[in-house]
């Protein structure tokens, strides 16, 4: 099972504990990737952003397989994102849920480079 | 006098004749019958005398009529008319209200020049001729049933109207309400038949007679085959096809057709946009369905090389090859200090966005450009814009708007801006070209690292679908006839579109239900043009109206369908997703996937068995990303052979 120990930083959560009406300092989750990743699918993550995290240009849908984004970061973005894609509140989608997204997309395999399949070399080169 | 025969229906025209006769006839005896008859109802009803039984039998009864052989039927003189368009192929599904002229195209006519192709719906016969006619450059004409069926076609010939593509529609009717069959016949009558397809279609017309439904069937091509293209009707009368041309004198002709000069934007305004465009340190053009034919994929790059200036291909037809350096993606507007729209369906949504993400779900606008960007628009579709349907769009103002058709303008103003240059901008100009190029190449690495991501999943990425299917079919001389659903452009971002058959645009008026016939529509063409046609097939999109994969089969059109299985109404999924989330509610998804109402699956539809009852050569599902290059293999081998063949593939969402 790929279960991590993920701490929120303290100033980042304060924020989205602000908005979305909780308190807490110094939290921690105890992390699934098994649950991120049915939390994943049940939040609709999946839609836009497909069930790998590949994302699509039509959906808007930024790559999430291996995010860089720090996890404050990647919860403060989902509880104000203001651009296409709808904020998730915490009513519906708790900070511990993210967390367990986090976490699966964490866990998904690292993409291959490009030059390292034969068939994207096939495909148009100019 | 010749045998009366009361099945025969009488059709108005002989019933005036027959009722002039008879009232001829009739009026010597009115007055001393009913003198003999009624003498106290003479006194209580002076000015209104009862008809006697003769005059009676003339008023109600049924005529005496000229043999139904007499004189060849009206439908054969409009197979005369048709035959003189150089029309290849009629797609139509049987009905009685055309039975006339059905049967004069397949036996007077041989069934030649059109040949007449069996549909299960009417949208598909309309989706079909808007296929074939982006594959090929000619219209084709259908038949539609009274009301019914040509209510089934709307959505179609709305999207061609959007689409911008001559579809000939000829639909039946029976005006004469005294004569023609009651029940079914009558439910399917109309007085104005038209009236459903009026506000999207270019011009339709209702003939009363052989000479003018030649006139009019003349000018029906002429004006949906003249920039900007679009749909047209004709409403042909059931006694109009049935009774016998007799003429009175005069004879009947068929007027000549000769095409008409595109309409062009005017000079002056051509020269201040050479001068704008010339003068711009930032220009950028943008297209969307300037390349009606290859020429125009000419003239783009013509202007855009003298520009040294990025293209932006909006993708409504194949504008500007993907692998010339100048093909930039939308994003580079934002630096434009001077826009060239040609052709766009939305010159507001070009320049401005949309956001579906502000307070309560409402949206808000965004400009995407810098504050005094200069506007340039050639649109052949402000020449004929309508009020009902809103496909026009959102209202932008543009500082140099010319009305004209962008490919038949293209020369003058490529000229205009030679002429217009300054000779110490050259140098500029040509750094201007090396950026662009420098950025085209990161682009291209960008965009096939992004489609390495999530290579192996399962449901397979459409990324993973596009390049698979391109390695089957790279040799070939193919032509993408439809993407319809989703695949986030992959095929545009990675196959090397060159040639204007390779890549024919959307529906138009994202009516859902156009990718399966109008698929199979361009694949008859590209059939005739030893083309090899794959289309990209979605699930929802092919349920509309499968029947069509029937007409494939027999009618020996080679296609390559790879399905874009995802399992549901995708577009749908996320607007509910959206709203759940903008109201603070976790969207109830039932045991599906997706929102409930959205999912196509529970159970899953298996496309390769459907696709297998009408004919076709299928396999799947496909579920192993390992298993879609051999599967589509075998396939392309199958559709070598002139069968059409389909590939079930499950994938992901887009």
């Amino acid at each position: 099972m790929n279960s991590v120990r993920i701490f929120v930083a303290p100033a980042v959560l304060a924020l989205t504990a602000l908005a979305a009406g909780l308190i807490g300092q110094g939290t921690a989750f105890a992390a699934s990737a098994e649950k991120g990743k049915a939390a994943y699918i049940q939040y609709g993550c999946w839609q836009c952003h497909g069930f790998d995290g590949q994302g699509s240009v039509t959906s808007n849908g930024k790559v999430l397989a291996r995010t860089p984004l720090p996890l404050d970061a990647f919860i403060a973005f989902v509880r104000t994102t203001n651009g296409q894609m709808p904020p998730y509140r915490p009513p519906v989608l708790t900070d511990e849920a993210l967390a367990d997204m986090y976490a699966y997309l964490q866990s998904l395999p690292q993409p291959k480079s490009a030059s390292d399949i034969p068939l994207l070399g096939e495909v148009r080169s100019q | 006098m010749p045998k009366k025969d009361p099945s025969i229906k009488l059709d108005r025209r002989k019933f005036l004749a027959a009722a002039a006769v008879a009232g001829a006839t009739g009026a010597v005896k009115p007055a001393m019958a009913a003198t003999a008859a009624a003498p106290q109802a003479q006194l209580r009803l002076p000015s209104a005398l009862p008809p006697n039984a003769h005059v009676a039998a003339a008023e109600t009864g049924t005529p005496q009529m000229p043999s139904s052989n007499e004189g060849r039927p009206g439908s054969d003189f409009m197979v005369d008319v048709i035959k003189t368009l150089d029309i290849k192929y009629l797609p139509a599904n049987p009905a009685s209200s055309f039975r006339g002229i059905h049967e004069s195209l397949i036996d007077y006519g041989k069934n030649t020049m059109p040949e007449f192709l069996t549909c299960m719906h009417e949208e598909s016969a309309v989706g079909m001729c808007h296929g074939y006619f982006k594959a090929t450059g000619k219209p084709l004409m259908t038949l539609v049933h009274g009301v019914v069926g040509l209510q089934h076609s709307t959505m179609a010939v709305y999207n061609a109207w959007c689409d911008r593509v001559p579809v000939l529609i000829m639909g039946g009717n029976d005006l004469d309400a005294a004569h023609r069959a009651p029940g079914v016949p009558t439910f399917h009558s109309a007085q104005d038949i038209n009236a459903i397809v009026r506000d999207y279609t270019k011009w339709d017309d209702t003939p009363v007679s052989p000479q003018h439904f030649a006139q009019s069937f003349v000018r029906m091509y002429k004006i949906a085959t003249t920039p900007p293209y679009g749909p047209v009707m004709m409403a042909l009368d059931g006694g109009l096809q049935t009774e016998p041309i007799r003429e009175d004198g005069d004879k009947l002709y068929i007027p000549k057709f000769f095409p008409a000069a595109p309409p062009q934007g005017d000079s002056g305004a051509v020269k201040e946009a050479a001068r704008l465009l010339a003068n711009a340190e930032q220009p950028v053009i943008v297209v969307d369905r300037v390349a009606r034919t290859p020429e125009g994929v000419t003239r783009l790059i013509a202007l855009a090389e003298l520009l040294q200036a990025p293209v932006v291909d909006q993708g409504n037809r194949m504008n500007f090859p993907n692998t010339h350096y100048l093909a930039r993606p939308a994003s580079v507007i934002r630096d434009a200090d001077v826009i060239i729209g040609m052709e766009l369906s939305d010159y507001w949504n070009t320049v401005n966005g949309f956001i579906d993400n502000g307070d309560e779900g409402i949206g808000r606008n965004v400009t995407k450009i810098k504050p005094g960007t200069k506007l340039i628009s050639i649109s052949s579709v402000d020449l004929i814009t309508k009020s009902n349907y809103q496909d026009f769009q959102r209202f932008q103002s543009i500082d140099v708007s010319m009305p004209g058709d962008a490919e038949a303008t293209l020369p003058s103003l490529i000229e205009a801006i030679k002429a217009a240059l300054p000779n110490d901008r050259k140098d500029a100009i040509a750094k201007r070209g090396q950026s662009i190029r420098d950025a085209h190449v990161k682009g291209l690495a960008a965009t096939k690292q992004a489609a390495a991501v999530a290579w192996d999943a399962s449901p397979i990425s459409t990324a993973r679908l596009v390049t698979e299917l391109y390695a089957q079919i790279r040799d070939l001389d193919w032509s993408l006839v439809s993407t319809a659903g989703n695949t986030s452009n992959w095929a545009n971002r990675l196959w090397p579109i060159e040639k204007h058959h390779q890549w024919l645009g959307a529906s138009g008026g994202y009516g859902v239900g156009y990718g399966a016939p109008a698929s199979v529509g361009a694949a008859l063409g590209n059939r005739d043009l030893g083309r090899f046609s794959v289309s990209i097939q979605s699930d929802g999109d092919l349920m509309y109206a499968p029947g069509v994969l029937w007409t494939a089969v027999r009618h020996k059109i080679p296609l390559l369908a790879v399905m874009h299985n995802n399992r549901g109404y995708h577009q749908e999924v996320m607007h509910l997703q959206r709203l759940a989330s903008f109201r603070d509610r976790v969207v109830n998804i039932g045991k599906d996937l997706g929102p409930i109402g959205t999912s196509i699956m529970n159970p899953d539809i298996e496309y390769h068995k459907l696709a297998e009852s009408m004919g076709w050569w299928a396999k799947g599902p496909i579920v192993d990303p390992g298993d879609l290059g051999p599967a589509i293999r075998e396939a392309v081998a199958v559709v070598k052979t002139g069968q059409p063949a389909l590939v079930n593939v499950q994938t992901q969402p887009r």
